[in-house]
């Protein structure tokens, strides 16, 4: 496989998204809402100090941080099934994979450009839930909560397996779908279990340390490998120019 | 440069191309001519190795088709115009040919040599900067032939490059692939319009899943060519048809004042026929010689298919 020329794709794909306004509010939006938004509530609960002790305000801070989770597992689905779907209906994919490029590189090469930017805006958005939760909380605590070994974890783990997982996921359900919006819907299932995880973490469940980040990463990374295998099985030159389209 | 052996694509029970053997000499340009359905599209996936063959052989110079190893040296010498143009319509005209270039490899200089020269042939070069989604159909197909040729192929698939455009785009399109031929690339057109493939190409097959004919398009005209003498007189007389059909034995018909006369030899029968006529005292007006032409060929073979 040559990385060069999953790059080129890669590349054509990325400046394809810098064009498309929707692309880009949903790659700032939810960023946006996790690095700022969560702290702010932080801020806002944390100004009415009767309500929140110290070991509730951390287990509240603990749970916002799986939002980097869930956010790297919806972003890429967004731009992923948008590149699929989209050379399909742009009926690009038949001269695409008429040139020199194998199945693994141009799927390679399409997984770089859905990986890529939403897992910068993730990481750029942890910077600023890092920087404002410790502004708005140190005073409660009296420590700066941030950077931790969780949230460590879930950036340098959870964030990448949970972006590869949808975007293994896109790329069988893109195959079948017919228009993007249909195919992002489709794929957003994906995230379900993200949720759970964080609504079990909320109501006290589970203890998002870093034992339980561990066995999450270990869960993805199999569920990683699996739609690997499923979706270089989907992405094969004459499964696409005779089922997809 | 093409040779293909008893070629045959299956999707499950439906044999969509079966049996095709042709060859296609290098600088030659080919023309597949058949109706919708008949295989053209899936013999040139195929042969562009972007789907499996069923059996049968097939190689483009010395590789073989179905080979893996053979299919990116297959793929990196060939140009494609599919039946869609499939480009990117947020990207330049620029941008769209700049990453097929670089996907087929070619060097910086040579890339944007290349890239400049095909779209000023194809009067594209003042829009190089404009994204493809604000061109016109016929701009959209010109700007799909200079991505095909980009990276200078040795062979150039065309499906159906001219369906859909107006007169004058198919024109321009007609005579970029003369232009093309005349720079000695091999060409293979798939088109359902029978004057583009009489204008452009040295040889024709008629498919429709197998094989048909094959051969130039005056030899198809000829080994089908029925010569029909067309003579329009100032009236049709019953004496007149009795004595040419004493005359001639070959079929004759008859519209208004009009007749329509099956002749093997014209040259000979012709003459012998307008005294008959005269003998009987029949004015003629007008005497035309009607040839085949490659439309009723077409229709022909196709037709006895059924």
């Amino acid at each position: 496989m040559r990385i060069s020329k999953a790059w080129i794709v890669a590349a054509k794909d990325m400046r394809i998204f810098l064009r498309k306004k929707y692309l880009i509010y949903s790659l700032v939006a939810l960023p946006l809402i996790i690095g700022i938004g969560l702290p702010l509530v932080l801020h806002l609960v944390g100004a009415r100090k009767q309500a929140l002790n110290g070991t509730a305000l951390l287990s509240i801070m603990n749970a916002f941080s799986f939002f980097f989770g869930i956010g790297a597992g919806v972003l890429p689905i967004i731009l992923a099934s948008y590149s699929l779907v989209g050379e399909k209906i742009e009926k690009s994919l038949e001269p695409l994979l008429a040139t020199p490029i194998t199945d693994s590189e141009l799927l390679l090469g399409k997984s770089i450009a859905a990986f890529i930017p939403p897992v910068c805006a993730i990481y750029i958005s942890s910077i600023f839930f890092m920087g404002l939760s410790d502004l708005w909380t140190h005073n409660i605590l009296g420590y700066l909560y941030f950077p931790n070994w969780n949230i460590g974890l879930i950036l340098l783990a959870v964030v990448p397996l949970s972006a590869l997982l949808s975007i293994g996921w896109s790329v069988i359900v893109s195959s079948r779908a017919t228009d993007v919006r249909a195919a992002q819907l489709q794929s957003t299932l994906i995230i379900i279990p993200f949720f759970v995880i964080y609504i079990m973490t909320e109501i006290g469940a589970i203890t998002l340390d870093t034992t339980t980040i561990w066995i999450i990463s270990g869960v993805i990374l199999v569920a990683d490998i699996i739609l690997f295998f499923l979706s270089t099985k989907t992405f094969q030159r004459e499964e696409i120019l005779t089922k997809w389209t | 440069m093409i040779n293909i052996e008893n070629l045959t694509k299956k999707f499950g029970e439906i044999t969509a191309v079966e049996g095709l053997t042709l060859q296609v000499k290098e600088g030659e340009v080919f023309g597949f001519l058949g109706p919708n359905g008949a295989g053209k599209t899936t013999t040139i996936r195929m042969l562009c190795c972007l789907i499996s063959k069923t059996s049968g052989e097939a190689k483009i110079g010395d590789y073989q088709i179905g080979k893996a190893a053979d299919s990116l040296q297959i793929r990196k010498m060939i140009g494609l115009v599919p039946d869609n143009v499939g480009l990117y319509d947020d990207l330049t005209a620029f941008e769209n040919l700049d990453f097929y270039g670089k996907l087929y490899e070619c060097p910086e200089g040579s890339r944007k040599e290349n890239i400049e020269r095909f779209l000023k042939m194809l009067g594209l070069w003042e829009r190089k900067d404009a994204r493809a989604g604000t061109f016109s159909k016929g701009m959209k197909q010109k700007l799909a032939l200079a991505r095909a040729l980009v990276h200078e192929p040795k062979i150039l698939f065309m499906d159906e490059p001219t369906a859909n455009l107006d007169p004058e785009s198919a024109k321009t399109v007609r005579d970029f692939i003369l232009e093309v031929k005349k720079q000695g690339r091999t060409i293979f057109l798939n088109t359902h319009n029978l004057d583009e493939a009489q204008r452009v190409c040295d040889r024709i097959g008629i498919i429709k899943k197998k094989l048909l004919t094959i051969g130039t398009p005056e030899q198809l005209r000829e080994s089908l060519s029925k010569p029909k003498t067309e003579i329009r007189l100032a009236q049709v007389t019953e004496t007149m048809l009795s004595t040419l059909r004493k005359l001639i034995p070959n079929k004759i018909e008859v519209s208004d004042n009009k007749l329509l006369i099956d002749v093997t030899d014209p040259d000979n029968e012709n003459p012998a026929i307008i005294a008959a006529i005269a003998s009987t005292g029949g004015q003629v007006r007008e005497v035309t010689q009607l040839v085949s032409t490659l439309e009723d060929v077409y229709l022909q073979i196709v037709k006895e298919t059924k």
